[in-house]
């Protein structure tokens, strides 16, 4: 989208932080993200521990990007494409913070169902995690390269996430109507699967965030 | 709602051989405030001028084109220069008022122009072109010192009143607050607002932040030519052209 630097040179390196504390942030998830498959493959409370203790890290950029943004708009009072970077940066890190929240959410799941036995049925989710895990990464590399087209493409897959979803909630539910014993933990395991196909839906939101950066228009503009 | 005030069309201004402006079209809104920015020497304080013929007293200086106030060509035959600048105003960079009285510095536009029967009816619009300044207040005990008296901000404030005392449709302002600091400039930015109800304002400035905070419209001109139009709000969000982006961020 810019190719120039700014005269001052000082203004881009606030702005090129800003990005690169997102991408700090995003790649944060991603290893959270990893250990939320390793613990559910694995049934192991250990690593499910430290996911929720390695929360804080998440938190912690999330108020660095906040602070930073704001000194950004109240000292340098960006416009145009600089205005819109601060911007995106404020509301994208808002969703990586939401992500991070539901893996926390799913390993405190997995800690809870360990005490009930192995952990059953397992496979499909661990799909479920592994295409969220992609889209995050791949938005996230839309985003520091400004690829709109690229953003486009990820929001679609958000599709796949649904149907996998939906179709795990029917193989569940057939799970819990066969031994309601199952009810239990199959219960848990459908609300680990919701809180992943929560975080596709975030992923969906910083697609439309980079359509805005790049284009100065909201996504539902160009979509009508 | 939004009806032309002023209509410029292909306009092209020369001093001598040197082409200032290059094909300049656009309508300023009635009622709307329009910045006009760009860096130093792109032409926006010479179109500025060609509003109310200011640039016809430059020697060898030569206007294509036509300017329409509300439909009258300011440039034909039949427009009288004096009655034209009655019409639209103008406030400069430096405050500059007469070295004459408070006073006399807003009764002097009405006097040339005879706009007023009588001494009450003159006190009027004083006090009036005044109170619609901001000034009143401040200066309402002490109208017969001398108008340099007052700080810089209320000597702008002053040059202000004297513009709107003989009733203008549209005041031109070239950087009307660089010589003031923050809180003078606020009052005035609070003025520009308020006098954008009676009037058409086009204001000329080097502070983007201010162009952001006072218009409704913007212009960036770069190198004789306007280069973008349209409203504040899109074009500092969103500017189309390259060169405003890298004028409006700073990447020139």
């Amino acid at each position: 989208m810019l190719i120039t630097d700014h005269i001052v040179k000082s203004y881009d390196d606030e702005l090129n932080r800003l990005t690169a504390m997102i991408l700090e942030m995003g790649q944060l998830l991603e290893a959270q993200l990893e250990k939320v498959l390793e613990c559910l493959t694995k049934g192991d409370n250990k690593i499910a521990q430290e996911i929720v203790d390695k929360d804080i890290e998440v938190d912690r950029l999330e108020n660095k990007i906040d602070t930073s943004a704001v000194r950004l708009l109240a000292l340098r009072q960006p416009v145009a494409s600089d205005l819109r970077n601060v911007v995106a940066a404020l509301k994208i890190s808002a969703h990586l913070e939401r992500m991070a929240d539901y893996a926390v959410n799913v390993s405190k799941r997995v800690i809870a169902l360990n005490q009930m036995g192995p952990i059953k049925y397992v496979s499909s989710i661990t799909r479920l995690v592994r295409l969220v895990q992609e889209m995050i990464r791949d938005v996230l590399k839309a985003y520091s390269q400004l690829d709109d087209k690229a953003a486009h493409e990820i929001w679609k897959r958000d599709e796949e996430v649904d149907e996998l979803y939906n179709g795990f909630v029917r193989e569940l539910l057939t799970y819990m109507m066969e031994d309601p014993r199952n009810i239990s933990p199959c219960i848990h395991i459908l609300f680990i699967a919701k809180n992943i196909e929560r975080m596709g839906d975030h992923v969906t939101n910083i697609a439309e965030h980079i359509h805005y950066l790049v284009h100065g228009t909201l996504w539902s503009e160009s979509r009508k | 709602m939004l009806d032309p005030k002023i209509q410029v069309h292909h306009l092209n201004l020369f001093y001598k051989a040197h082409q200032v402006l290059h094909n300049i079209s656009l309508d300023i809104y009635r009622n709307q405030v329009t910045a006009l920015i760009g860096p130093s020497g792109c032409g926006k304080s010479s179109f500025l001028r060609c509003l109310n013929r200011m640039n016809d007293t430059i020697e060898g200086v030569r206007v294509e084109g036509s300017i329409l106030l509300d439909g009258d060509n300011i440039y034909g035959k039949s427009m009288d220069v004096v009655q034209l600048r009655a019409r639209v105003g103008m406030v400069f960079q430096k405050p500059n008022p007469f070295p004459k009285s408070i006073y006399d510095n807003v009764a002097y536009g009405p006097r040339i122009h005879g706009l007023f029967q009588n001494k009450s009816a003159l006190d009027g619009i004083v006090e009036q072109s005044l109170e619609r300044a901001g000034l009143w207040k401040e200066v309402k005990e002490r109208l017969h010192e001398p108008g340099t008296s007052l700080s810089g901000g209320q000597q702008q404030r002053l040059c202000i009143a004297r513009a709107i005392a003989v009733k203008p449709e549209v005041i031109l302002m070239d950087e009307p607050c660089s010589a003031l600091d923050p809180i003078a400039t606020a009052k005035i930015e609070e003025l520009i607002d308020e006098l954008r109800d009676r009037f058409t304002i086009v204001i000329v400035t080097h502070h983007l932040q201010q162009a952001a905070r006072v218009s409704q419209y913007v212009g960036f001109f770069y190198a004789g030519a306007l280069v973008e139009y349209g409203e504040t709000g899109d074009v500092f969000t969103n500017p189309r052209d390259k060169k405003t982006q890298g004028y409006l961020t700073g990447r020139m």
